[in-house]
């Protein structure tokens, strides 16, 4: 297993300085309008939509998220449902030995040691914009592959047209699965076109370290445009299906968490706005977050917005 | 009298203890990465609380027969009109600071912040006559008014049950003590000899409060 940093996007995706310096005053604009109020009226209001609408910076030039915060605040039901839970009681999940199951439509199935998963992978340093359905986002340095190199090597066939994803499950080792606030194991999907994206990732590791238990040990899922449960931890199971797999969060509240997910500030969740995100990020007073627009498919509507085209992204939400 | 004063001062300094946890929690930055949604949390679960307890007084009184804990009971529910305050200022300056417009949007347009906002405007009327001067004046209209306060606590349990994702078990708890403080009044009311009685007991035994 080699490790090479990739830190930058790709050359394609790098803004010219002056581009980015102009960009990056017209977000600073966009940034300061809401606290402008009335003001932002009067004072040149013709660059401020653009604002929202312009291609967003790099994620690897904003403020990343602390290591101690991205460790530390964690949705991870099995755990508990506090957001400190996981932290705290992550501990005695076994992550070694570990094996994924690979099943359904393809060529190669059966029981994968992780060794055997990762081992003709090279890993690289992604930085990327996490935003949870709840209104927060971080920026962070995962350390990964891009599952579809993965999953080309099972060769799925042409009855493949989604992949299912199971987190381990076991009342001893995860003292939250002993009450079902979420029906166990926890179980998330992508259509293949998405787990094919090269921008999903399976991540083993984040900060240039291996992920901590609380944050997926050992593997995780990384989907950069979608809300963050689409993000699957510590997964034990993969499965090419060709109907529509479920999902845990689906089941719980269809009316609330679709299968698609994709970040949209214009689709609101039922009971909350999506249209901003308070940025946990940075090393200033965190009590004094920035709140920041959220932006369609979490900024990567560039790269992801194909993907949907004639999809009516309000009933697919 | 001088005990009662003496467990009021105690009580004082008891329901200030949150408030300077929270001040201290936050001065030492022990709240966390996400310390705007836990402030949040804190001050809207002691306002439910002080809330209840305010609601326990009544109940505390029939089942004890004595006379002493109706005269916590307007403390009680001015610091969770305290609480209610900071929890609202939080979401309003901390957490959505600026950003106006979706304020105003989330109050009307989400329900879970409808009726949290509800629950503390209705607080306010309760507040602003809660003098003894005021309940002298309003006389047996007062108790009328002061009976919103029922939907208050019934506003305030929905506002934390609405907001949760899936683990509803918290809200449940909130939900069952209301729901013991609500049963507890029952046979009384059905009485109507009874509840005047009740009623001149709380009169008279109000002005020290």
């Amino acid at each position: 297993m080699t490790s090479r940093n990739h830190n930058q996007p790709s050359p394609s995706e790098i803004t010219p300085e002056p581009v980015y310096q102009a960009r990056r005053r017209l977000l600073m604009a966009g940034a300061a309008l809401p606290l402008l109020g009335l003001g932002a009226c009067e004072a040149g209001s013709s660059d401020a939509p653009s604002s929202q609408s312009a291609t967003p910076r790099p994620a690897a030039e904003e403020e990343q998220t602390r290591f101690e915060d991205a460790s530390t605040y964690n949705n991870f039901y099995e755990f508990g449902t506090g957001k400190a839970d996981p932290a705290r009681y992550a501990h005695t999940l076994q992550t070694a030995p570990w094996s994924v199951q690979i099943a359904g439509h393809a060529e190669e199935t059966g029981s994968f040691t992780l060794e055997d998963i990762l081992k003709p992978h090279t890993l690289e340093d992604r930085i990327y914009r996490l935003r949870c359905v709840e209104g927060w986002s971080m920026v962070i340095p995962w350390r990964g592959f891009p599952l579809g190199d993965l999953l080309k090597r099972f060769r799925p066939t042409s009855k493949a047209k989604y992949v299912s994803f199971h987190t381990k499950v076991d009342k001893q080792e995860m003292p939250g699965t002993r009450y079902p606030v979420l029906n166990w194991p926890y179980r998330e999907g992508l259509r293949m076109d998405e787990a094919m994206h090269p921008l999903t990732l399976l991540v083993t590791g984040m900060y240039g370290r291996d992920l901590p238990r609380q944050n997926g040990a050992p593997l995780r899922l990384v989907v950069p445009w979608k809300y963050g449960f689409k993000s699957i931890k510590s997964i034990v199971r993969i499965e090419f299906t060709e109907k529509q797999p479920l999902t845990s969060w689906n089941l719980s509240q269809p009316s609330e968490y679709g299968f698609y997910s994709n970040v949209n500030p214009a689709v609101d969740h039922p009971r909350w706005s999506q249209k901003t995100e308070r940025r946990i990020a940075g090393t200033s007073s965190r009590l004094f977050a920035n709140r920041v627009p959220t932006l369609p498919f979490n900024g990567y509507a560039d790269q992801v917005a194909s993907l949907y085209t004639g999809m009516d992204l309000r009933k697919y939400f | 009298m001088r005990v009662v004063q003496i467990a009021k001062a105690v009580a004082h300094l008891a329901a200030a203890a949150p408030a300077l946890w929270l001040g201290w929690r936050i001065a030492n930055d022990l709240f966390g990465a996400d310390p705007v949604a836990e402030i949040t949390h804190f001050t809207g679960d002691w306002a439910l609380r002080f809330l209840l307890l305010s609601l326990a007084m009544t109940p505390l009184r029939r089942l004890s027969g004595r006379a002493e804990p109706i005269r916590f009971r307007r403390m009680l529910g001015l610091w969770a009109f305290f609480y209610a305050t900071l929890h609202l200022a939080t979401y309003v300056v901390l957490d959505l600071g600026g950003y106006w417009a979706q304020i105003v949007e989330d109050i009307v347009k989400r329900p879970f912040i409808t009726v949290g906002f509800l629950a503390w405007l209705l607080l306010l009327p309760l507040v602003v006559t809660s003098t003894r001067g005021m309940m002298r004046r309003l006389g047996r209209r007062w108790g009328q008014l002061h009976k919103l306060v029922y939907l208050i606590g019934v506003l305030a349990v929905l506002h934390f049950w609405w907001l949760v994702k899936a683990d509803v078990r918290e809200p449940l708890v909130y939900a069952a003590i209301l729901a013991v403080l609500f049963l507890l009044r029952w046979p009384r009311r059905k009485a109507p000899s009874r509840s005047r009685t009740a009623r001149t007991r709380v009169q008279s035994s109000q002005p020290g409060a």
